[in-house]
């Protein structure tokens, strides 16, 4: 019914929220055969939210749905689940490997589809009675290798493989379906030595040229330029351009990822800032600092945090830029220098770092930020009561928890910060993500530190919580004068709120620079390009 | 307009209101729970049709309460503290057993030698604590396996101690041979029923049993309280150890304990000591199980060696998760509850089957019973969420 379209994929005005958090906004994109579009945007842009729905994931059906339209080739469709989206032609190869590792590579490759000799016992006890195929298994399987263009032994047992051999191996899987039409790529060359990278790219290049269209997600903004012939750039789940790959650059893409110019030279000059005074004296000093946090190894930072400031830690994910403060704070195991207030803070002992003056509030809000099973008014006071000694009242000779001004105090934090609960005495697991965070800086309030550690504090809540959050971290250094580190991936956020930035990259700061510097160099530090100045 | 429509939806509101309070009601105390309850209630009204007396039923279940429930308090301080069930429960019945016969050995008789046993078994207690607690600390994540085990082998290398130690009291060793410590040892002399019989209320004393000339109700009131006991002081002593604990989880060192079991990675962040923490509420766990084992031997009559601490761990947990408990969560309302029914239908379902069949397979049914109870319990086991 509906006439042949150019385009094998077209997304039309899709939008996607997640309990009122709105993730995707009116992003379309269109997609014709042999396409290699590259997929940029920070984390959180809602990239992996797009992939989601053109799949079918369960997870977005779980939570309401999608609005907008899915066409392939002109006609609408609306997977129920993945494997729906695998029967129109649509194959994924995610960041983590979905092969079994004591199969070979053709055993992976055909797994579950393998072409079967029937025999007499299936013909009795039927299809699951089926020898395989072994001869047409191994021409399936290096038909599709051939048409990657790279080197497989399609015998070796995927355990020993290489890294990169695993990686094509799953794609091999993919494009060895005889409908594949697209193909989306999530991160496929962040696990890849550089060799290996460059030859998926040049299988990239070969897949194009059988007219299969590849959807390419990275970081990695200089493969872009090199195998992509269209650049979707996505920022706070919106299309914010698409760009033809040849006549831009990294530096184009790296502003367009990170965000405007005019927003945050207005933010970063407002009137509250001359309130306070930053002394040109550093409260704390990092030095070498190495903290083994997995996934976010710090490797040697050095750092000076003036006094009153309200610096910003930003970087792309996985770089270090979260281990810095668990390290401080004794969460992980760390090693280096760190000198706060005139005094050297022991490494590894979380109390000592609470009693001098330190605070944190995690990233990770439900394991490490709160005692899920237990009222707002015990997440709230808990640590003051224990580091303090606050909230405490003596009856008879033994002090127990004065349950009066654990209300009072709770009350006038949930009073303050606009918490949306029930009561006090409410269960901090009930509470929405962002009147959670809100519960995690209250707890870190009542404490009265001296620096408080804010690590991305508006992660996976909603814009509204996100402004009222931010808002409070900035009246709170005005108002108490107290130094705040916020650690974020969110280069906008950082740059509305601090003081400065620091980015770091590959475990170390790789530049500090005023909030007011323009994203696009902010941009360039993040990627892991020195500025001349820096590499001086 | 807006008037009329409140008032015509009050009635229902409040209709509703009231189904939804005994919903939440119902949900509080727990389905499980309220299934119990009410086999438990079958049991005392099909009770007399098995010629079983009430008041004898409702004497043994109370006695049987107060012998097991500081026993069931002893799971709470490591539940609290995320150290899981306190399945090495029988270590400080060792402690208890160690402290007793240290006390026979004494030999200061009356309820003195109570007070003395618990005094010996106190030091044993924070030994035995303290080492179990620094294993304890080594394994998190598998406490509760690796506490069954501490609670098997210190069992057995105390059935070799039993022999070996050097205790004299001609009353606690064997008659021939002269040395080694028996089996059973009467508490009679020593202890025996002094909790019990402290301001207990004995309505035999008052009422004597039914006669030829009473009515049916006066007669079954005084079949009933003829045969009535309360042991006011075992369940006074309880009373104290429950307020102790209930106290103590809300001082800022139980606060901690109550965070450490709540979400561990919380407590560090806030600068606890979480290894500290935990082996101090194994220690307290310990010592109020030799506490709990001296109250149960004083009412039982008889101090039980060898083996006998093998069965003391299973129904006390049983007890606590029947009661409500979670892996990392407990209250004092889950020990009373939990012990009352626990005990309750272990106690009742025997005589009652018993006196309904007319064999004697009480025994068989008690052990039934009660396996079967620890079996619905064990499966009850959940772990809030984190």
């Amino acid at each position: 019914m509906a006439e042949k379209s150019d385009y094998l994929l077209e997304m039309k005005n899709i939008s996607k929220d997640y309990n009122g958090n709105v993730v995707l906004k009116d992003v379309s994109l269109s997609i014709k055969p042999g396409d290699v579009v590259g997929l940029v945007g920070e984390n959180g842009a809602g990239k992996s939210t797009l992939m989601n729905i053109l799949f079918g994931m369960n997870v977005i059906r779980d939570t309401g749905g999608y609005g907008g339209k899915i066409l392939i080739e002109g006609n609408e469709v609306n997977f129920a689940s993945p494997s729906d989206a695998l029967k129109a032609g649509i194959g994924m190869v995610h960041q983590e490997f979905s092969l079994l590792p004591g199969f070979t590579a053709t055993e992976n490759i055909l797994l579950n589809r393998e072409p079967q000799n029937k025999n007499i016992i299936s013909q009795v006890f039927g299809k699951r009675a089926n020898t395989l195929n072994r001869k047409e298994m191994q021409r399936v399987a290096l038909l599709a290798i051939t048409k990657l263009g790279v080197e497989l032994n399609s015998e070796m047992v995927v355990g020993s493989m290489p890294v990169g051999h695993k990686q094509f191996t799953e794609i091999s899987r993919e494009i060895s379906k005889p409908n594949i039409k697209l193909l989306v790529l999530d991160e496929p060359t962040a696990v890849l030595a550089e060799k290996e990278a460059e030859a998926l790219l040049r299988s990239i290049e070969n897949l194009s040229k059988a007219g299969i269209a590849v959807i390419f997600i990275t970081h990695r903004l200089q493969e872009i330029l090199d195998v992509c012939n269209k650049v979707v750039v996505m920022r706070d789940g919106m299309v914010v351009k698409e760009l033809v790959a040849k006549s831009t650059s990294i530096s184009e893409m790296a502003k367009l990822m990170v965000g405007r110019e005019v927003k945050a030279q207005e933010n970063a000059e407002d009137e509250t800032s001359k309130l306070r005074v930053v002394e040109n004296k550093p409260i704390l000093s990092i030095r070498n600092l190495w903290v083994d946090m997995p996934g976010e190894i710090v490797k040697n930072v050095n750092l000076d945090v003036m006094k009153g400031e309200f610096l910003g830690i930003g970087g792309l994910a996985g770089q270090g830029k979260i281990g810095i403060p668990n390290g401080i704070m004794g969460l992980y195991t760390a090693g280096g220098k760190v000198t706060f207030d005139g005094k050297d803070i022991p490494l590894n002992n979380p109390r000592e770092c609470l009693t001098s003056g330190l605070a944190f509030v995690s990233e990770d809000r439900r394991g490490v930020g709160l005692l899920l099973d237990e009222s707002l008014e015990w997440n709230v006071t808990f640590s003051a009561m224990q580091i303090h000694n606050k909230f405490l009242k003596k009856i008879g000779f033994i002090k127990f928890r004065d349950n009066k001004a654990i209300k009072k105090t709770t009350d006038k934090y949930i009073e303050q910060l606009q918490v949306k609960c029930t009561s006090s005495k409410q269960k901090a697991k009930e509470l929405s993500g962002g009147n959670q965070q809100k519960i995690c800086l209250a707890k870190a309030f009542v404490l009265e530190p001296k620096l408080l550690f804010v690590s991305e504090p508006t992660r996976g809540i909603d814009i509204g919580a996100k402004a009222l959050v931010l808002e409070s971290l900035k009246r709170y250094n005005r108002e108490s004068g107290t130094t705040i580190v916020m650690i974020s991936s969110e280069l906008e956020e950082l740059r509305s709120s601090c003081d400065r930035i620091a980015i770091i990259s590959d475990g170390a700061v790789s530049g500090i620079l005023p909030a007011s510097t323009s994203s696009e160099e902010f941009g360039m530090l993040m990627v892991g390009n020195k500025t001349p100045k820096e590499a001086s | 307009m807006t008037n009329e429509l409140e008032l015509q939806q009050t009635p229902q509101k409040k209709g509703s209101a009231f189904l939804e309070r005994i919903k939440s009601g119902v949900k509080a105390f727990g389905l499980p729970r309220l299934i119990i309850t009410g086999f438990l209630v079958l049991l005392f009204l099909i009770a007399p049709a098995a010629h079983v007396n009430i008041g004898t039923a409702i004497t043994d279940v109370i006695n049987r309460f107060g012998m097991n429930a500081i026993m069931v308090l002893a799971m709470v301080p490591m539940i609290h503290s995320g150290c899981g069930l306190n399945f090495g429960l029988p270590l400080g019945i060792i402690a208890g057993l160690l402290g007793a016969t240290l006390s026979i050995q004494t030999n200061i008789p009356g309820g003195a030698s109570f007070w003395l046993a618990i005094l010996y078994a106190t030091p044993f207690s924070v030994i035995f604590g303290w080492a179990y607690g620094k294993l304890l600390n080594k394994v998190k994540g598998s406490e509760m396996m690796i506490a069954t085990y501490v609670g098997f082998s210190a069992v057995s290398f105390m059935c070799m101690m039993w022999l070996l130690l050097p205790f004299k009291n001609p009353t606690m060793i064997w008659g021939y041979g002269g040395s080694g410590l028996r089996t059973t040892i009467s508490t009679q002399g020593y202890y025996y029923h002094y909790l019990n019989d402290f301001l207990a209320l004995d309505f035999s004393k008052w009422v004597s049993p039914a006669s030829v000339g009473d009515g049916a109700f006066i007669g079954a009131m005084k079949n009933f309280f003829s045969h009535l006991v309360i042991p006011t002081g075992m369940i006074l002593f309880f009373a104290v150890f429950a307020f102790i604990i209930w106290a103590f989880l809300k001082t800022k060192m139980g606060t901690a304990m109550t965070a450490v079991g709540s979400n561990s990675q919380f407590a560090m962040a806030s600068g606890i000591n979480i290894d500290r923490t935990r082996t101090i509420s194994v220690i307290m766990s310990t010592w109020l199980g030799a506490v709990g084992i001296l109250v149960y031997e004083q009412s039982f009559g008889f101090i039980q060696l060898y083996n006998a601490p093998f069965y003391m761990a299973m129904p006390a947990v049983s007890a606590i998760l029947i009661g409500g408990a979670s892996v990392n969560k407990a209250t004092i309302t889950n020990v009373i509850i939990g012990t009352i029914l626990y005990q309750g239908i272990v106690t009742m379902t025997p005589s009652v089957m018993n006196g309904l069949v007319h064999t004697d397979m009480s025994e068989v049914i008690r052990i039934i019973i009660s396996n079967g109870m620890i079996i619905y319990a064990l499966t009850r086991k959940t772990e809030a969420s984190r």
